[in-house]
């Protein structure tokens, strides 16, 4: 293990010097893990993302993480990673697909016990006869866990996700979990260049003094409520205990705004934004739109990329204004149902205007002349 | 209600008030304070706390655990400073101990649940309450409920960030203000007596 310095989470993301690497994305997570200075890392293997957390071991075995072990399945891997943020340290994990729904009612509870866990989801299709290929539909079920929720489009992106999403859990008015995700297969398992800094610096440690909730013990919350709840009551005071922590929640997600337009700079970022045609999309489908983006323009149409970096909370007031100036949105995803063209839709109140296609799902790729078939027929 | 014009006022504000956050009030920077959704300099938001809690007819201020217990350096100091505070202002102060929910429920004159504060402020006719000391999840959740089914004005003194959800707060405050409050309610008292 190289010595680390500890630096200001400042001068990790944006200053100190970088080193060009050519990598994986499950290498590019070991990488960010590497620097993380996390406490405790507890993993299941489930493809897509079995390889990420297995190098999260390495990382143990060389040093870089203090505690690390395997759980009995999804389920447990959250809840004793639930378990680790609650005693007031740093933990990280990962899964995906059908290991993000086997552990599904953990995620609300680490939101609600106000815990700054980061998961990587490496996202895997969700269904029977059983896949493993990629798909982004798990993304539709965790909307309203109250997680905070990165898309990652590259390898970069999923390297600085994940040291940034720490600083930004962190922070006493946020404290809630985040979610960074990437397109299982498609960022995992391609080797991409990356820019990442020496491995020799690492963020400062976690400090638990400055929760917005007292670190657990069997008299307090979250655990005495546990054991002895106002969950069981049923009356007003109890609804309106709820009603209000409820609310607490996704006021802190609102509250991560200004610290992801710090860090992420910005919730989206564009390409010729004024467009007629605005190709708004997430993670690797920013890809094949932004090649499709490229083929339009050369045969003279106009054509604009928004990349959405942040889910949750959703960058509603900047795509509703991206969109009062483009005559079409097309949303192209990796998904059956098209969660996204319905959250796009959600906030812009023109019907029609909001084209949720094409979709491939299934494991298939996007082929960039689906998107482009689309601009063309808008354009018309 | 239109996000731009929400207010945070006294209630009643009704069955189920939304979160302030979710209504477009952030959370003052270094050196502001936030006075009814409004971002004020922190000078501003110390004169106005002083102002209310010097026309108040019961204030009370409400310690949490984070001041009660001795857990760090200088919290002593601070709990000194606040039990200087209300003495000069003539409040009482009723604890936030734990965060418990007690069944069948807490005694509402002798403490203040989050879960709950609306019974300790109803009991005791409190007007004007200050939170200090409590974790920040557990003040906005106490916040809200007391914006939610009572009239009573709410004072945020937090040692962190500040709070969308009280009518003023106050962010990074400590020691040094607690003393500076004082000092002003002094101050103040002594004027209205020589008028």
């Amino acid at each position: 293990m190289i010595e680390q310095k500890v630096v200001n989470p400042e001068f990790l993301f944006f200053t100190a010097e970088k080193k060009k690497l050519f990598m994986t994305g499950s290498e590019a997570v070991r990488e960010a893990i590497r620097k993380a200075n996390v406490d405790v890392a507890i993993s299941y293997p489930i493809t897509p993302q079995s390889e990420s957390m297995h190098l999260v071991g390495d990382l143990f075995a060389e040093g870089y993480v203090k505690e690390y072990f395997r759980g009995e399945n999804e389920f447990a891997v959250m809840s004793s990673v639930a378990g680790a943020a609650m005693a007031g340290v740093r933990v990280f994990t990962a899964t995906g697909g059908p290991g993000t729904l086997r552990a599904f009612e953990v995620f609300p509870t680490w939101a609600g016990a106000r815990l700054p866990i980061v998961c990587a989801f490496m996202t895997r299709g969700v269904n029977s006869p059983l896949t493993i290929q990629p798909d982004t539909i798990e993304m539709a079920y965790l909307l309203e866990t109250g997680i905070l929720m990165l898309h990652a489009e590259t390898a970069q992106d999923l390297h600085d996700m994940i040291l940034k999403a720490f600083i930004v859990a962190e922070k006493t008015d946020v404290h809630v979990p985040v979610g960074v995700f990437a397109d299982g297969f498609f960022v995992t398992h391609t080797k991409e260049a990356l820019e990442i800094p020496e491995p020799d610096i690492k963020l400062p440690s976690y400090d638990p003094n400055n929760s917005p909730v007292p670190p657990m013990d069997m008299e307090s919350v979250p655990v005495r409520q546990m054991r002895d709840p106002f969950v069981m009551k049923s009356n007003f005071i109890s609804y309106a205990a709820h009603a209000s922590w409820q609310q607490e929640v996704d006021a802190a997600r609102e509250r991560s705004r200004k610290y992801l337009e710090k860090y992420l700079g910005g919730l989206l970022e564009t390409e010729n934004e004024d467009a007629d045609v605005l190709l708004v999309t997430s993670g690797t489908a920013v890809c094949q739109s932004r090649e499709a983006m490229a083929a339009a323009r050369a045969q003279g149409l106009s054509v604009g990329l928004v990349k959405l970096k942040c889910i949750r909370p959703f960058p509603a007031q900047e795509i509703k204004a991206l969109a009062a100036k483009a005559k079409a949105i097309i949303v192209p995803e990796f998904n059956r149902v098209g969660w996204l063209a319905k959250e796009i839709k959600s906030v812009i109140d023109e019907p029609g205007k909001v084209i949720g296609a094409p979709r491939v799902y299934g494991g298939m790729t996007m082929p960039p002349e689906l998107i482009l078939d689309e601009i063309r027929r808008v354009s018309r | 209600m239109n996000e731009m014009s929400y207010k945070v006022l006294p209630g009643p504000e009704g069955f189920l008030p939304p979160a302030a956050a979710s209504m477009g009030i952030e959370l003052p920077e270094v050196g502001e304070a936030l006075v009814e959704g409004g971002v004020v300099s922190a000078q501003q938001g110390l004169e106005k706390i002083v102002e209310k809690l010097i026309s108040a007819k019961n204030p009370v201020f409400f310690p949490g655990p984070l001041i009660l217990w001795n857990w760090k350096d200088g919290v002593a100091e601070k709990a000194a400073a606040l039990k200087e505070l209300a003495e000069a202002v003539g409040a009482k102060i009723i604890p936030m101990p734990d965060y418990r929910p007690k069944y069948p429920m807490i005694n509402p004159a002798i403490e203040v649940n989050p879960n709950h504060p609306n019974l300790t402020i109803w009991h005791n006719k409190i007007d004007v309450c200050v939170f200090i000391g409590v974790h920040c999840h557990y003040a906005n959740v106490a916040l809200k409920i007391i914006r939610g089914g009572t009239s009573c004005y709410t004072i945020a003194f937090c040692g962190e960030v500040g709070h969308e959800d009280a009518m003023i707060s106050l962010r990074g405050a400590g020691l040094s203000e607690l003393k500076k409050l004082t000092e002003l309610v002094k101050k103040r008292k002594g004027e209205v007596k020589g008028d």
